[in-house]
C-alpha cells in the first residue's frame, strides 16, 4: 500500500467511524463474555454451594443447571450480536471506504 | 485394569480428558462398527480423489483455494473441536461428576466469541496462509516466522502425541484392534487424506464427520430425552438417586480462584493460538465469512456441549448400574459398579443402550471417524508451518515456487505423520495427560501474544515479539514441567516445585510484559520502520484492502 493511500484511508471519516465504533463494540461485548465466565467460574472457586442450591424447594434440579446453559447460550449469543452489526453497519462503512479507495 | 476417570480427575486436571489415558482392555472384534467404519473411509477417500484434481496450486493445499462458505468452514471449524477424546471425555466426566462436567466444557466454549471480536477478521485480512505470516507482516521474517513455526510445530505435536495415543486406545476399545495396527492405520489414512487431498479434502471430512457426529450425539440426547418424557427433572431425579445429589453442584474441578484464571486464560488464548484452528480462516473468501464461521462454530460447539451434558446422565440413568454393562471382574476386585472398558465408554454404552448393536457400531465409526478428522487437521497445520514458514519464507527468503512449496509441504506431512504413528506407539504407556494442556499453555502463551499485539499495537518490534515470544515459551514449558502433572504424575515426585496445574496466568503475564518491555527499549532503525508500517498494515487488518483473495474453480 502507497503511503499516499494510507494518509488518505487514515483521514476518511467513514474509517476513523469504522474504527472507533467497531473497536469500541468488540472490546464491550469480549469484556461482557470475560465477565460472564470469570464471574461463573469465580463464583464456584470462592462458593460453589452457590449454584449447588435447589431450583426450588424439593426440587432436584439445581441454580447450576440454569446458569451453565445461559453461559453457553451468552457466548453464542454474543457472536450473533456482533455478527449481525458487522454485516450490516460495518460491511457498509468498509464498502464505501473501499469505494472511495479504488475511485480517487 | 486402570480406571481411565481416576486419572482424567486425578491432578492430571481438566485437559485430561482430551488425551485418553490409562491402561485399557482390547474388545472383542466390532463387526458393525468395521463395516460402517469402511463405508466411512471408502467416502473419505472418494473426497481425497475428488479434492486431488482440485488441488493444484499451493493456494489450494493450504486453504483449499479461498472458496469455503463461513457455514462450512463454521462445521470444520466445530469439527477440529469437538475430537473423540473431548466427546466420549466430557460424557465420562458427567456421567463420574455430574456437574463438574458441564463446567469443564463451558471453557472450552467461551474462547469463541473473544477470537470472533478479536481476531478472526484481522486475521483473514492480513494472512495467506498460516498465523506466522500475520505475526510476521511488518517485522522481520527470519526470526519471528522461525519462532512462530517453532510454536506451531510443537503445539501440533504435542497435539498429535494426544490423539494418536487416544486413538491407539479408542480403537482397542471400539474395534478390537492392536494398538500398534490402529496407530498405523490412522497415521496412513491421514498422511492419504492431507497429502493428495490438502486442506480441500481435509475440510470435507471434517465438515462430515461433525455431521455424523453431531446427528448420532442428538439422536441419544433425544432418546434419553423421550424416556423422561423431557423433563429434565425426572431425569435428574432418577440420576440422583443412582448416585447422591452430589453430581447436581459442583465439585472439585475448580478449586482456588488463582487456578480458575489461569485454566480460564489457558482455554481462552490457547484456543486463539492453536494453528490448526487458525488456519481455518484462511480457507474462507473474506472477513465476513471468516466472522460467519465463527457464528457458526460457536452454536455448533455450544449445542454439542449441552448434547455431552444430557448423554453424560442419560449414561448415568441407563448405563450405571445396568448388569448388561458391567465390568464383573473388576468389580471382584475394587467393588462399585465399574462399566466394561471404564468410564470413557459411558456415551458408547449409552448407544447401545439407546439403540442396539446397529447404532453402537455407527457410534463407534464415529468415534473413529473423528480422530482421523482431527489428526488430519493438525498435520496439515505443522505441514504448512515447515513448508511455509521454515522453508519458503525462512530458507528462500520468499522466493521459493509454489509448485516446491507445495512438493515440501506433502513431503512434510509424510514425515510429521511417520512421527505422529513413531511417538503414539512409543506413548503408548505413558501418562500423557499433561500434553494437550502443555499445548494449550504454548499456544496461549507464545502464538496469542505475538498474532494479538503484531495486530493492535503500533510499538511492537521484532526484538520485542522474538524475545518476549520466547521467554512466554519457554516459562509455559517450565511451569508446565515444574507443575503437578509432569513433576508428581509423569515423573513421579512426591511433590510439585510450582504449585499450580495451569501455568497461563503467568507465562502470558511473562509473555506480554517481556513483549513489551523489549518492544519499547528498541531504539534501532529497523524498530522504528517497523512502527511505520503499523498504518498500512492497520488498514488493511479492518479493511481487508490488499487482502488475498480467493480463486475461482
Amino acid at each position: 500500500m502507497k503511503q499516499e493511500m494510507v494518509d488518505r484511508i487514515k483521514n476518511d471519516p467513514d474509517f476513523i467511524q469504522l474504527v472507533t465504533v467497531r473497536t469500541k463494540f468488540a472490546w464491550t461485548l469480549t469484556i461482557v463474555m470475560l465477565v460472564i465466565y470469570f464471574g461463573f467460574v469465580l463464583t464456584i472457586a470462592f462458593d460453589p454451594s452457590i449454584l449447588g442450591t435447589p431450583l426450588s424447594a424439593g426440587s432436584v434440579t439445581t441454580v447450576g443447571i440454569p446458569v451453565g446453559v445461559a453461559v453457553i447460550i451468552s457466548a453464542f449469543l454474543l457472536t450473533g450480536i456482533y455478527v449481525r452489526r458487522a454485516n450490516g453497519e460495518f460491511d457498509e462503512l468498509t464498502r464505501r471506504i473501499k469505494a472511495k479507495a479504488k475511485g480517487e | 485394569m486402570k480406571p481411565i476417570l481416576f486419572l482424567l480427575l486425578g491432578s492430571a486436571g481438566i485437559f485430561a480428558s482430551e488425551a485418553l489415558t490409562g491402561a485399557v482392555e482390547k474388545q472383542a472384534l466390532n463387526m458393525s462398527a468395521i463395516i460402517m467404519f469402511l463405508i466411512f473411509v471408502g467416502a473419505t477417500l472418494g473426497i481425497t480423489y475428488w479434492a486431488a484434481k482440485r488441488t493444484k496450486t499451493a493456494k489450494d493445499f493450504y486453504t483449499a483455494g479461498g472458496g469455503i462458505t463461513g457455514f462450512q468452514n463454521g462445521m470444520a471449524i466445530a469439527g477440529d473441536y469437538m475430537s473423540a477424546a473431548s466427546f466420549l471425555g466430557i460424557s465420562a466426566l458427567v456421567y463420574g461428576k455430574g456437574y463438574d462436567g458441564l463446567i469443564y466444557s463451558i471453557g472450552f466454549l467461551v474462547g469463541w466469541p473473544i477470537i470472533l471480536f478479536m481476531v478472526a477478521e484481522q486475521l483473514r485480512n492480513l494472512g495467506k496462509y498460516t498465523f506466522a505470516d500475520v505475526a510476521s507482516y511488518r517485522l522481520r521474517q527470519t526470526p519471528i516466522r522461525t519462532l512462530a513455526a517453532f510454536g506451531s510445530i510443537l503445539t501440533v505435536i504435542l497435539y498429535l502425541i494426544a490423539q494418536m495415543v487416544g486413538a491407539g486406545k479408542l480403537i482397542q476399545l471400539l474395534f478390537g484392534l492392536d494398538y500398534e495396527i490402529a496407530v498405523v492405520l490412522v497415521g496412513v489414512l491421514m498422511i492419504l487424506y492431507v497429502t493428495f487431498g490438502g486442506m480441500l479434502a481435509t475440510t470435507w471430512v471434517q465438515i462430515i464427520k461433525a455431521f455424523l457426529l453431531l446427528s448420532g450425539a442428538t439422536f441419544m440426547a433425544i432418546a434419553v430425552m423421550a424416556h423422561y418424557n423431557f423433563n429434565f427433572e425426572t431425569l435428574f431425579a432418577t440420576a440422583v438417586q443412582m448416585k447422591d445429589v452430589s453430581i447436581m453442584a459442583p465439585g472439585k474441578l475448580v478449586s482456588d480462584p488463582i487456578s480458575a484464571i489461569s485454566l480460564g486464560i489457558a482455554l481462552m488464548f490457547g484456543t486463539a493460538g492453536l494453528p490448526h484452528i487458525l488456519m481455518r480462516f484462511f480457507t474462507v473468501s473474506d472477513a465476513k465469512e471468516a466472522r460467519k464461521s465463527v457464528f457458526y462454530a460457536t452454536g455448533f460447539i455450544g449445542y454439542f456441549y449441552i448434547l455431552t451434558f444430557i448423554i453424560g446422565f442419560g449414561a448415568i440413568v441407563m448405563v450405571f448400574q445396568n448388569p448388561q454393562y458391567l465390568d464383573l471382574a473388576k468389580q471382584a476386585v475394587d467393588g462399585g459398579s465399574p462399566i466394561l472398558g471404564g468410564d470413557n465408554m459411558a456415551a458408547i454404552h449409552l448407544s447401545h443402550a439407546v439403540g442396539g448393536d446397529f447404532f453402537l457400531g455407527f457410534i463407534s465409526a464415529v468415534a473413529f471417524a473423528t480422530i482421523l478428522a482431527v489428526v488430519s487437521g493438525l498435520t496439515l497445520a505443522g505441514a504448512s508451518a515447515i513448508s511455509h514458514d521454515i522453508y519458503a519464507s525462512v530458507l528462500r527468503k520468499g522466493k521459493a515456487d509454489g509448485m516446491m512449496e507445495m512438493k515440501v509441504s506433502k513431503v512434510a506431512t509424510v514425515i510429521l505423520g511417520i512421527v505422529a504413528i513413531y511417538l503414539g506407539i512409543a506413548f503408548e504407556a505413558q501418562n500423557i495427560a499433561f500434553m494437550v494442556g502443555l499445548a494449550f499453555a504454548i499456544a496461549a502463551s507464545a502464538n496469542f501474544p505475538i498474532l494479538f499485539l503484531s495486530m493492535y499495537w503500533s510499538k511492537l518490534t521484532t526484538r520485542g515479539a522474538l524475545l518476549g515470544g520466547s521467554l512466554g515459551l519457554l516459562t509455559a514449558a517450565v511451569l508446565v514441567v515444574l507443575g503437578p502433572t509432569v513433576w508428581v504424575d509423569f515423573l513421579g515426585h512426591a511433590e510439585a516445585i510450582f504449585p499450580y496445574k495451569y501455568p497461563a496466568l503467568f507465562s502470558v503475564s511473562a509473555a506480554f510484559i517481556g513483549i513489551w518491555f523489549f518492544s519499547i527499549t528498541d531504539k534501532s532503525d529497523t524498530a522504528a520502520r517497523e512502527r511505520e508500517a503499523f498504518e498500512a498494515q492497520y488498514i488493511r487488518a479492518q479493511t481487508g484492502i490488499g487482502a488475498e483473495g480467493a480463486v475461482e474453480h
